[in-house]
């Protein structure tokens, strides 16, 4: 067999199916072998990219912005640190308090990790480089990722500590509801696509991203995912001001690491399903010929988003708990619920009245946000008459 | 069938390199605990009472109204699948569904059960 440059992930597969059919194992068992391979390359990668990579990256990003240097020491540009900072890591003494829930304690970094890792199984790198293209792929994202959810909620309840419970409890409050908006968000290009399969979202995105046809639905998820993977301005449940470390105050050594690559692993994993769902995932010209095109594709927009998640993350201050709340039940969700709506009309309308169907989602996109800004900008109008009217009553009433 | 196999292989897998360091850690790291390290972190304050206090009520509420929308997502994910397949009239009958849930959320925002006192 002679290798295929074009389209080397599909070679290399073919090769070791060969080699190992070779060997005179059964078909059935080699598939088993193969797909066992792919999964400890995906999980690896997975963690050498959120471990590695990742840590280095955001605390370079981080400095640069506050006007540090970072890390320098460990290696040109410090770019050893993370490797540093896993055998201090490695190395230190593991304590687990005493009344914690021992089974749960240990069990809840590892469900962390798995949650963002499992994710990837349905994200298509390329052309035919996909872990599994299951045909309910975006049900299967929001279930996988409930489970990083459930992690932190053990995490904070086993630790026997109330700072840690008060990190628990906030994350039922916040990840929990923020929640509602991003899987109504991820309806509109189940709706636009006619799948579910994360394959099939990325085919059906060739005529246009989803982004130009439903950049409210794009900006609802965005958000929302955002704070579903507890990143700053949504890192309520860590605030280290407030509550410590939250969730994770009792945790110590690679316990901690686990959770802090969770932590970062999710990040990318939220770039990477913006990217897929909404950017068009690995499409770009010549991709089709050439997949490994296509992962460049891919990798260029999950930076780009992450890149502004991070700037995002190191600009704003966190949000206030009922601010935060108040913004999801009554701004995101409604909205989330209009957008669908909007959507389900648009492209029926779009065919019946003979129209552009991109014109007339994003007129109608546009619409909606004017409508949204309307309201916001009326609500506020109603605050500021309220806080203007306050002080002259308490200064009428400090004369006498 | 064929599909959740890669599911059922990347998960354990995904457990397992997560457990790999702990596990080395276990056979590396010193252990000598005592019973100052092992009492509950209170930035250096004595623990008093149970850790398992009462907590605001609000937290129970939002779980609640959570369970209602969440289970109407799953509801709506079939619809937005056949979308396609569908006339005006189905479509605008999946907006009906929303919109009754919207009413619902309206309810929960005129009893107050939004706010965080």
């Amino acid at each position: 067999m002679d290798f295929n440059f074009q389209d080397p992930f599909t070679s290399i597969g073919e090769l070791l199916r060969g080699l190992l059919l070779g060997w005179g194992l059964a078909p059935g068992l080699v598939s088993l072998i193969l797909m066992l391979l792919g999964a400890l390359v995906l999980a690896g990668f997975a963690m050498t990219l959120a471990g590695v990579f990742l840590t280095w990256l955001d605390r370079k990003l981080a400095a640069r912005i506050q006007d540090r240097l970072g890390p320098n020491r460990v290696g040109p540009f410090g770019i050893f640190q993370p490797i540093a900072d896993a055998i201090k890591l490695i190395t230190k003494e593991d304590i687990i308090p005493e009344g914690a829930e021992r089974a749960i304690f240990k069990l809840a970094p590892m469900l962390a990790v798995m949650s963002a890792v499992g994710i990837w199984a349905v994200v298509p790198f390329a052309p035919r480089l996909i872990g599994t293209d299951l045909n309910v792929g975006v049900l299967y994202i929001v279930a996988v990722g409930a489970i990083g959810t459930l992690s932190i909620m053990m995490g904070g309840m086993a630790s026997n500590n109330k700072y840690a419970m008060l990190g628990a409890f906030r994350t039922v409050a916040q990840m929990v509801a923020y929640e509602i908006p991003m899987v109504i968000a991820l309806l509109v290009p189940t709706m636009l696509a006619g799948t579910m399969g994360v394959g099939g979202i990325v085919e059906a995105q060739r005529g246009g991203w989803f982004i130009v046809l439903a950049p409210v639905a794009t900006l609802l998820f965005f958000v929302s995912a955002m704070a579903e993977a507890g990143r700053a301005p949504f890192d309520l449940l860590e605030a280290e001001s407030e509550i410590v470390a939250g969730y994770n105050v009792e945790y110590s050594g690679m316990k901690f690491g686990m959770f802090y690559v969770a932590e970062f692993l999710h990040g990318v994993t939220i770039a990477a399903l913006t990217a897929t769902l909404f950017l068009g995932g690995w499409l770009g010209p010549g991709a089709q010929q050439f997949p490994l095109l296509g992962l460049v594709y891919f990798a260029i927009k999950t930076a780009f988003v992450y890149l502004v998640i991070s700037l995002i993350r190191f600009s704003m201050p966190r949000i206030r708990i009922d601010h935060l709340l108040a913004f999801n039940w009554k701004l995101l969700t409604p909205l989330a619920l209009a957008a669908v709506i909007v959507t389900a009309i648009a492209d029926k309308l779009a065919p019946a009245l003979g129209w552009n169907r991109a014109v007339v989602h994003l007129t109608a996109n546009i619409l909606l946000a004017w409508a949204t800004f309307e309201a916001l900008r009326a609500y506020a109008r109603g605050i500021r008459q309220r806080v203007e009217v306050q002080p002259a009553a308490v200064e009428t009433g400090g004369a006498d | 069938m064929e599909q959740w196999a890669f599911v059922a292989l990347l998960l354990p897998v995904a457990l397992m390199i997560a457990a790999l360091p702990m596990a080395i850690q276990r056979l590396i790291a010193p252990r000598k605990p005592n019973a100052m390290k092992l009492s509950t972190y209170e930035c250096g304050i004595e623990t008093v009472g149970d850790t398992w206090v009462q907590f605001k009520v609000q937290y129970y509420i939002f779980a609640l109204i959570f369970v209602i929308f969440d289970i109407e997502a799953v509801f709506l994910f079939p619809w937005a699948v056949a979308y396609g397949k569908l006339a005006l009239y189905m479509v605008l009958e999946g907006v009906m569904f929303i919109l009754i849930l919207a009413a619902g959320l309206v309810y929960l925002w005129r009893k107050g059960a939004l706010e965080w006192i």
